[in-house]
């Protein structure tokens, strides 16, 4: 047993790092430097510099452009973005859709749609959740009638993330009313500037537009852009749940919030409560870093299987939970690193460079809003009750 | 980075399985708990002959030159039988100090016995006000080389009454602290054994102008004292994340069975959630142990030290709401003497108490984050 890095791994790593030390765009430097949200603008410009590094297909196979990374070396870089504090890649491209068209896609579709995803060209959302098909989203009802050479979608979409930049929508929509609930389900892409779809704002806790309903009236979507076979889109959006599990935990993310909490502790900023004497605080801390060390070996146990070509274990089930629980936790903690200065609203401050007059210290408003948003991380991507029911069953044999 | 076990390592386990499986069940085991001896001879002697009473030594003592990972291997298998022979306290903890620390006539002598299996030790460290903490060691010893004289009280030395020669933790005349080999039946000890809630046995042992000889060179060896309670930790993990597994796999089986209200009570789902987080906790605590043990195993001493703390608090914390769901969901079954699972929960509720329990290291973890 060992979890030594190879000569190799190591040089990767310093290669990994002067990326992210000397070669961002200058925008993407700036909002980093300045702790400023990354907006679209700003995340494109880093989702290009990494397509003209080659690394923007971080878990896709070399013949459609990307990295053909091993699960280390994915590792490796999941934790040194991380640590420069780099935005994150829109998911819903790169990792949600791409995958289900490579894998699952006609040729065709794949020229069509793969290189425009890669160089960051287009911009894609997901349309899964209902108003009526949350946790239980085999129920869902969008209906997509089959009319000659096309489809005529009527149906909405729910808590469209980033819906409102989105060029392109991946959705699950029902064919057929026969079948059972889950085998008339089919995966169909469609154009968000159809006649027909109309995007309307969600406003969150954070006072932000980050999800979006998503409605569609008689949309009608050519029949070249269903994925595979009519009635399959179930199978094909399971296969990737359990296919990708890298990166699910966020443990590098979080490693580097707890460090920089740490900073905070070590020397707080004029305005912060001296919380490193307040040892109710710092065992709460130090549970959070305990529970995260457990997990970073987690998520390594799964890597390390995934790497020798086996299936993950039962432990990768955990990932998700456990992830996200620590996630929460450390947004509770920063609430309270931000002591009284939790309490103003200034999203502005986080929007522009120089932005004045500003709230010191600067992190401390942005600590509730960040915490409000996040509760959505127990909710998304399976209910962490969902994947209890999913472990009991499929884990414990219950 | 790889989690696979080497040849070594899949020997152990393979003969370590096939022993609990063939020599150890339940029943076995509560007989040889309740013996006059607390354990089998017999079983000790065919640890001998396995080698595993040579792991962690050297070579040219006639050892395996085992780490930390290995005590991992071997103690996760043997953990499964809540095993009640003295193997942490002869071999974890007292033979590896004298490995660590001992002269090589010192190590020829003790640890060719310990391996051959004709001595057996016990490790008398720590004391009742600190379970954990070497600093605060007040049992004195005076003079040096092979006439130091010992005084002082061990609280629940495990093992002792079985030992032939104890391993004493002692504060010098030049406040350091030193480790001294005592003949267990020497003259100006005074012992009470008794058995120990988790079937095990142990002593309070106080010691008046005891004769002891100092071993190795230095009197100095708290760094390698320490190092021998790290490895002790990962043992008795190792032991405690088996008991773990079991548990569940013990609380699903039961709950697949057992009906009430027409159905088997595995249908509930608010059960179902409860042995979903006892799964949740048995994997993060193994995650930890392999952390540790990896670390540990390692050598650098810092680094080892905070692997441990972090491994005793995971291991407590997990421990506690395994054990205390798995005696839940078995109802009143799970309070009784006659089921096992009743028995791996005291077995891991004393794990907890034993090096620290997790709120000692909780505390402090807390008090080095904030003197740094």
């Amino acid at each position: 047993m060992n979890i030594n890095f190879s000569e190799q791994e190591l040089a990767f790593q310093k290669e990994v790092q002067t990326f992210f030390r000397e070669e961002l765009p200058e925008v993407v430097q700036e909002h980093i430097n300045n702790g400023l949200a990354f907006n679209a603008d700003v995340t494109v410009a880093y989702q290009k510099a990494l397509y003209n590094k080659g690394w923007a297909g971080t878990n896709w196979p070399v013949e459609h452009g990307g990295t053909g990374w091993t699960s280390t070396q994915k590792y490796i870089f999941q934790t040194e973005m991380a640590k420069a504090k780099a935005p994150r890649q829109i998911p819903f491209g790169y990792s949600m859709v791409a995958p289900i068209i490579y894998t699952f896609g006609s040729e065709e579709q794949k020229q069509r749609f793969l290189p425009d995803i890669l160089s960051s060209k287009t911009w894609w959302c997901q349309g899964y959740s209902e108003p009526n098909a949350g946790s239980d989203l085999a129920g869902l009802k969008t209906r997509a009638v089959r009319d000659g050479d096309h489809y005529v979608v009527n149906g909405t979409k729910t808590w469209t993330t980033l819906g409102h930049h989105a060029d392109w929508i991946f959705c699950l929509v029902r064919t057929s009313e026969e079948d059972s609930k889950q085998k008339g389900i089919s995966f169909l892409l469609i154009d968000m500037k159809s006649e027909g779809v109309s995007v309307k704002p969600i406003i969150t806790l954070d006072g932000r537009r980050e999800v979006n309903e998503v409605a569609f009236q008689d949309v009608k979507v050519p029949v070249d852009n269903l994925i595979g076979e009519e009635g399959k889109g179930w199978t094909y959006a399971k296969v990737l749940l359990t296919h990708e599990r890298t990166n699910i935990a966020g443990v590098a993310v979080s490693k580097q919030r707890l460090e920089a909490l740490y900073d905070l502790l070590n020397a707080p900023p004029e305005g912060c409560p001296d919380l490193k004497q307040n040892s109710v605080f710092m065992g709460r801390v130090l549970q959070v870093e305990m529970e995260l060390k457990a997990l970073e070996f987690t998520d390594l146990r799964v890597l390390s299987s995934v790497s020798t070509g086996s299936a993950p274990g039962p432990e990768s089930s955990i990932l998700k939970i456990k992830g996200t629980e620590i996630q929460q936790a450390l947004d509770e903690l920063y609430v309270e690193m931000a002591g009284i200065y939790a309490l103003p609203f200034v999203p502005e401050q986080y929007d522009e460079a120089g932005f004045e007059p500003r709230i010191e210290p600067f992190f401390a408003p942005n600590a509730a809003p960040h915490y409000y948003n996040n509760r959505k991380v127990t909710i998304y991507g399976g209910s962490n009750e969902i994947q209890k029911n999913i472990i009991a069953k499929q884990v414990l044999g219950l | 980075m790889d989690f696979a076990l080497n040849d070594i390592q899949q020997m152990l386990q393979d003969s370590a399985d096939k022993f609990i499986h063939n020599k150890y069940d339940f029943e076995t085991r509560q007989k040889h708990s309740k013996s006059e001896l607390g354990y089998s001879e017999d079983n000790w002697q065919l640890f001998a002959e396995l080698g595993w009473l040579a792991l962690p030594f050297e070579e040219e003592f006639g050892g395996l030159d085992g780490n930390a990972t290995d005590v991992m291997v071997l103690m996760t298998e043997l953990g499964k039988g809540l095993l009640v022979e003295p193997y942490v306290s002869t071999v974890i903890m007292a033979g590896n100090a004298i490995q660590r620390c001992g002269t090589d006539e010192q190590k020829a002598e003790l640890i060719g016995s310990i391996v051959g299996g004709e001595l057996k030790l016990a490790f008398a460290a720590t004391e009742a006000q600190a379970p954990a903490d070497i600093k605060a060691i007040t049992t004195t010893a005076t003079g040096s080389g092979d006439s130091v004289k010992i005084n002082g009280k061990k609280s629940v030395v495990l093992h002792a009454a079985s030992a032939d020669k104890l391993i004493v933790a002692a504060r010098t005349d030049t406040d350091t602290i030193g480790l001294y080999i005592v003949d267990a039946s020497a003259e100006g000890i005074s012992a009470h054994h008794y058995p120990t809630n988790d079937g095990g046995r142990a002593s309070d042992l106080t010691f008046k102008d005891v004769n002891a000889t100092q071993l190795g060179d230095s009197n100095d060896v708290a760094a390698a004292i320490q190092a021998v309670l790290n490895d002790a930790v990962v043992a008795v993990s190792a032991e405690a994340v088996s008991l773990m597994d079991k548990m569940l796999n013990a609380t699903v089986e039961y709950t697949k069975v057992r009906k009430q209200f027409d159905v088997p009570i595995a249908k509930f789902q608010v059960l179902q959630h409860n042995m979903v987080d006892m799964f949740m906790e048995c994997e993060q605590a193994r995650s930890m142990l392999y952390y540790a043990a990896i670390t540990i195993g390692e050598g650098n001493a810092e680094a080892a030290n905070k692997a441990s703390q972090f491994l005793k608090w995971k291991v407590g914390q997990a421990a506690r709401l395994v054990g205390q769901t798995a005696v839940q969901l078995h109802g009143g079954m799970g309070v009784t003497d006659e089921l096992d699972v009743g028995h791996m929960f005291k077995r891991l509720t004393m794990i907890n108490t034993l090096f620290g329990s997790m709120d000692y290291h909780l505390d402090s973890l807390v008090k080095q984050r904030q003197a740094a």
